[in-house]
């Protein structure tokens, strides 16, 4: 006899939650967008299939990503899901050994101890119960750690932790019930029937058989109610991550990603989120300027729950730091962005008033310096002095009627708006007869990257300027001042430029920062966060300088205007864009274009 | 000999002449001036507003004043730690030598803002875009000419240039600059009756006797135009001269020109030497100036026994006022050193 | 003649009896840095627009606070968000929050965030 009415919760909790999950899959899968859905489709029976499964196997179970931060919070992670994986294999193993079949009632592997109560002698018998129990003691042990986590998580390495809502409240003491209430029902069993393991067993010697008879069934009833409350409990809570996490690992290695608009894909990707809390120490608006309820994880809650503010959306400076650190690896800057998304009014058009220049010139080059590098022209001095002294011929696009690249736009959210600029800029960039794009600022260099069709490739001034040196156009002095590299968001986790700026820079004495490439700290200068107070601005930027300044260089070195308009301000050190200290070092042997470079580029801005 | 009555840091206006009234008085008195030149600031200046009083006369009163028998001059010779023992002060210098006193007053004076921070106006990237300091300089010499060495056509001049200014931290208005501006802007016509001069104010804050008149005059006299809106950028035109964008916000309309020079009115903050010596002995106030007991009541006093301040080392103040101040201070000092009571 | 703005403001006195001073408030109490404005015009002289067109920011932020909403909303449409006005403002004024909140005051249609 193999059924008992305890088991009805669990049944027909994992039943119900079998169905949500099936039925939400279904939803989100199926709201794909065209591109996304093409590109899925192009890649399920190639090989990325494989290296998702092996990435659920080594995320999704092993958590790597999370060892990495910190060993302690690796293995509580790891305990809980791989163990509670293993123990559902392992169980379902034995189960159907023990019948004989493979289509055992499903709830026989979960309450076994409590069916199977003859000794048993199926193959590999002795050695199941020991791992059952090994399991299980290796989940209780995570358990024990969650609990510390909870109680003081410093002691796990992390300064903040979530502050929960009261779904996950529920699901979460139904969740930590389950395995210790699996541990007394079967040690109760086992005091009756003596069928466990090492652990169960030694617990049931402790239990008199008087109690252990009274308390057997309410200790499984209230097993299997523990079951039902977490399943149902689940797709409300943030243990929606475990099953929807898979499938996000599936689609993200089919070649899925956010895009421009709400999809079927942002939804998964918010039901992936743990709510583990790693983004909140790594974003500055939380350790440098103390505001703690806007982060990246309380973003995505208030999403689920449909209590979106328009605070949380909009105080955030897209840094990228959170989606680096997310375990998950979910994209949080994409997605708030789409949040931030205005409603388009078709048939208006903006910026009609903007007055598109031609320039029909057989030049090499054109030069777009954006908007704030006009506010620090010595930037766009060291780049006159660099493209005469390379002898290269552009057009100055955005000398006088520059037209705004149109990012800082989008960032806010008027996405009709910023592509009424797209077109104007597009138009004049594709209508010339130039090779190269290059710019200034990383702002605009990612907006050309990523939401421009040009027909000529696009280069930041870094890497224009790598490929002058390589291809010995220039020549740099060598020098011994002593520099700090400040990767920008834009250009370092924004596009991926970390080595151009670096080589450039073996010409000096390149210090290390603490914090740099991928963990490199924002200036506070964003213009994606139009809300947050000056004094918590400047706060972020003194700490940030603090951090760069720690070991006194000369001079700190930034490829974005508006870092070093922010730094500058903070007084600590001297700061130059790449192209200014370039262009103070730059052999120049052959008589510079009078035309070109008419004033004298004086003003000595590190004490030599 | 180590020892004296009073040690004087810095030998500005203020230094000097608070000097030579305790000097007066029967006290004696160390002044130590860490530059190889005596009268600070000062020293720039051609004429001093709102008159056109003639600094030189000033400066030759003042140096009459150091030669009095009771002061003892020390150029050349920074102060480096202060500090107090139970009854006296005493003052090390960057040499290393250390002197006591029984008070000491801190006359250190204050530094100009540093124009480089506003890259945008383009200090150190243009060669006509010069400091209200070079300009006086230039008018010394009698030679104000563009970077090409003609003769201007045109010079504007910003006012309010790292004053009241959020974003380099000084939040406050330097209380000179307006003037000063008013008085440049006649010294450029003096000298060049034919130059057009334009002052770019956000407002025009004419605090001091006959500093209205001298407004009027620059006007009705002089012909110096007056625009309401604040240069933002500066950017070279094809024939090497300095094209500014603002807006004239009376008229409410963009406005942009040609000039030759622009001239930007810097502002005062707390010199190097008064932020270190003010953070010693706990004195430092805002953006770093020295702090005195009590604005209205004890202004010369600090909460230190027997450290006294005078002139710009507090905050910005016009050389009549600095003058007074120093004269108030030598009277408080005398009485401290008296033991005359409250 | 060249246009001076007037489409924007009619000539005739502004009422300050008449005029609804509370829209403004709402700016206030969403960018308290508002207040600090002392109409200098850094902003308006280093807009990216009014290379283009006869944008005037500081004007708008006048009339905003003098209640004088006439033309106001088109006007804004013309603003690129490049934030050049925040990075020059001597007060610190946060003026793109400013236009930001304008436009979602003064046309709660073309602004609203898609739910």
């Amino acid at each position: 006899m193999s059924f008992h009415p305890f088991v009805i919760p669990f049944t027909a909790g994992a039943a119900i939650l079998f169905a949500v999950i099936v039925y939400k899959v279904y939803k989100w899968t199926t709201s794909l967008d065209r591109k996304q859905k093409f590109i899925v489709k192009q890649n399920i029976f190639t090989i990325k299939t494989i290296r998702a499964i092996s990435e659920v196997f080594r995320e999704a179970l092993i958590h790597r990503n999370i060892y990495r931060k910190n060993p302690v919070l690796g293995y509580m992670h790891m305990s809980l899901a791989f163990g509670w994986f293993l123990l559902i294999v392992f169980g379902k193993v034995k189960a159907s050994l023990y019948a004989g079949t493979f289509f055992e009632p499903p709830w026989l592997a979960i309450f076994f101890n409590f069916f199977a109560v003859e000794k048993h002698t199926f193959l590999f018998s002795t050695q199941l119960t020991f791992i059952m129990d090994f399991l299980l003691l290796i989940v209780l042990s995570g358990l024990a750690l969650a609990f510390i986590k909870r109680m003081k998580s410093s002691l796990l390495g992390m300064k903040k932790t979530t502050r929960h809502s009261s779904f996950d409240r529920i699901a979460l003491t139904s969740l930590w019930l389950i395995f210790p209430l699996r541990l007394l029902a079967e040690s109760t069993t086992d005091a009756l029937h003596s069928n466990g393991g090492f652990l169960t067993g030694s617990i049931g010697q402790l239990i008199p058989t008087s109690a252990a008879s009274f308390m057997e069934l309410p200790l499984w009833w209230a097993y299997s109610l523990s079951l039902f409350f977490f399943f149902v409990a689940l797709p409300y809570s943030r243990y929606m991550h475990i099953p929807i996490e898979v499938v996000l690992i599936f689609l993200r290695n089919w070649g899925a990603t956010a895009g421009e608009h709400h999809s079927g894909y942002t939804d998964i990707q918010i039901n992936s989120c743990s709510r583990c809390g790693i983004c909140i120490d790594s974003c500055q608006l939380n350790f440098a300027a103390q505001l703690g309820n806007v982060q990246s994880v309380y973003f995505i809650r208030d999403t689920r729950y449909n209590t979106l503010s328009d605070e949380v959306v909009n105080n955030c400076l897209m840094c990228g730091r959170c989606s680096n650190e997310c375990p998950v690896g979910l994209e949080l800057t994409l997605v708030r962005q789409q949040y931030r998304n205005k409603e388009e009014i078709p048939g208006k058009f903006y910026y009609e008033y903007t007055k598109s220049i031609e320039n029909q010139e057989n030049i090499d080059v054109i030069y777009y310096a954006g908007c704030m590098t006009h506010l620090t022209p010595s930037i766009i001095h060291s780049m006159k002095k660099i493209f005469a002294s390379a002898q290269v011929s552009y057009w100055f696009m955005d000398e006088d009627k520059g037209v705004c690249c149109g990012r800082p736009m989008r960032q806010q959210g008027f996405v009709q708006q910023a592509k009424n600029l797209v077109i104007k800029n597009s138009r004049m960039i594709n209508s010339s007869k130039a090779k190269l794009l290059v710019t200034s600022c990383p702002i605009c260099y990612k907006s050309f990257k990523e939401e421009y069709n040009l027909n000529i490739p696009v280069m930041h001034h870094t890497e224009y300027i790598e490929k002058l040196i390589n291809s010995k156009k220039i020549k740099l002095k060598p020098t011994n001042i002593t520099a700090v590299y400040h990767d920008p968001c834009e250009l370092g986790r924004g596009t991926g430029i970390y080595e151009q700026p670096r080589n450039i820079l073996k010409n000096f004495s390149l210090l290390v920062s603490d914090n740099e490439r991928e963990n490199s700290l924002c200036c506070g200068g964003s213009l994606s966060n139009a809300i947050l107070d000056l004094r918590l601005q400047l706060k972020i930027r003194d700490h940030a300088l603090d951090e760069l300044t720690k070991e006194r260089p000369d001079v700190l070195v930034t490829a974005c205007p508006l870092c070093k308009k922010s730094f500058v301000h903070g007084n600590k050190a001297a700061v130059m864009d790449i192209a200014e200290i370039v262009a103070k070092n730059i052999v120049t042997n052959k008589k510079v274009s009078e035309k070109v470079y008419s004033n004298e580029l004086y003003g000595v801005l590190i004490n030599e | 000999m180590k020892k004296t009555d009073v040690i004087i840091i810095g030998g500005g206006p203020a230094g000097i002449e608070a000097a030579y009234d305790l000097a007066r008085n029967d006290v004696q008195v160390f002044l130590f001036e860490k530059e190889d030149e005596l009268f600070g600031h000062m020293n720039i200046a051609a004429t001093l507003f709102p008159n056109f009083q003639d600094a030189s006369e000033i400066r030759s009163l003042l140096l009459q004043k150091t030669k009095h028998n009771n002061i003892k001059i020390f150029k050349n010779t920074g102060v480096a730690k202060v500090h107090k023992d139970d009854k006296d002060w005493h003052v090390q210098t960057e040499k290393g030598e250390e002197y006591t006193a029984k008070a000491v007053l801190l006359a250190s004076g204050f530094k100009t803002f540093d124009a480089k921070y506003k890259e945008e106006l383009g200090y150190g990237i243009y060669k006509g875009v010069i400091t209200s300091v070079e300009f006086e300089e230039m008018y010394k010499e009698g030679k104000i000419l563009t970077p090409y060495e003609k003769k201007p056509q045109r010079i504007a001049f910003l006012n309010c240039v790292g004053s009241r200014d959020e974003k380099v931290g000084n939040h406050y208005c330097s209380r000179v600059c307006c003037i000063n501006a008013v008085k440049l802007s006649i010294e450029a016509k003096k000298l060049l009756p034919d130059v057009e001069a334009y002052c770019f104010y956000m407002d025009i804050r004419m605090s001091g006797q006959f500093y209205e008149e001298l407004y009027r005059k620059s006007q009705e006299d002089y012909n110096v135009n007056y625009i309401r809106g604040r240069i933002s950028e500066v950017s070279p035109t094809i024939d090497n001269r300095l094209q500014i964008k603002c807006e004239d916000t009376l008229s409410q309309t963009p406005l942009k020109m040609s000039v030759d020079l622009l001239v930007l009115m810097i502002g005062i903050e707390a010199s190097e030497g008064t932020s270190m010596i003010a953070k010693q002995v706990g004195i430092n106030g805002e953006y770093s100036f020295a702090k005195s007991l009590s604005l209205h009541s004890a202004d010369n006093k600090t909460k230190n026994e027997g450290f006294f301040l005078a002139g710009t080392c507090k905050r910005p103040l016009t050389m009549p006022e600095t003058m007074a101040d120093a004269r108030a201070a030598a009277l408080e000092i005398g009485y401290y050193l008296k033991g005359v009571p409250e | 003649m060249k246009d001076l703005g007037f489409s924007i403001s009619k000539s005739r006195t502004i009422d300050l009896d008449k005029a609804d001073l509370s829209v403004y408030q709402k700016i206030i109490d969403k960018v308290p840095s508002a207040k600090l404005c002392l109409m200098c015009g850094a902003c308006t002289a280093t807009c990216s627009a009014r290379n283009h067109t006869d944008f005037n920011f500081r004007k708008i932020h006048l009339l905003f606070r003098r209640g004088q909403f006439d033309g106001l909303a088109d006007e804004l449409d013309k603003c690129m968000l490049c934030g050049k006005c925040r990075l020059v403002c001597n007060r610190g004024v946060n003026t793109r929050a400013i236009v930001y909140n304008m436009r979602i005051i003064l046309d709660n249609l073309n602004y609203k965030r898609i739910k």
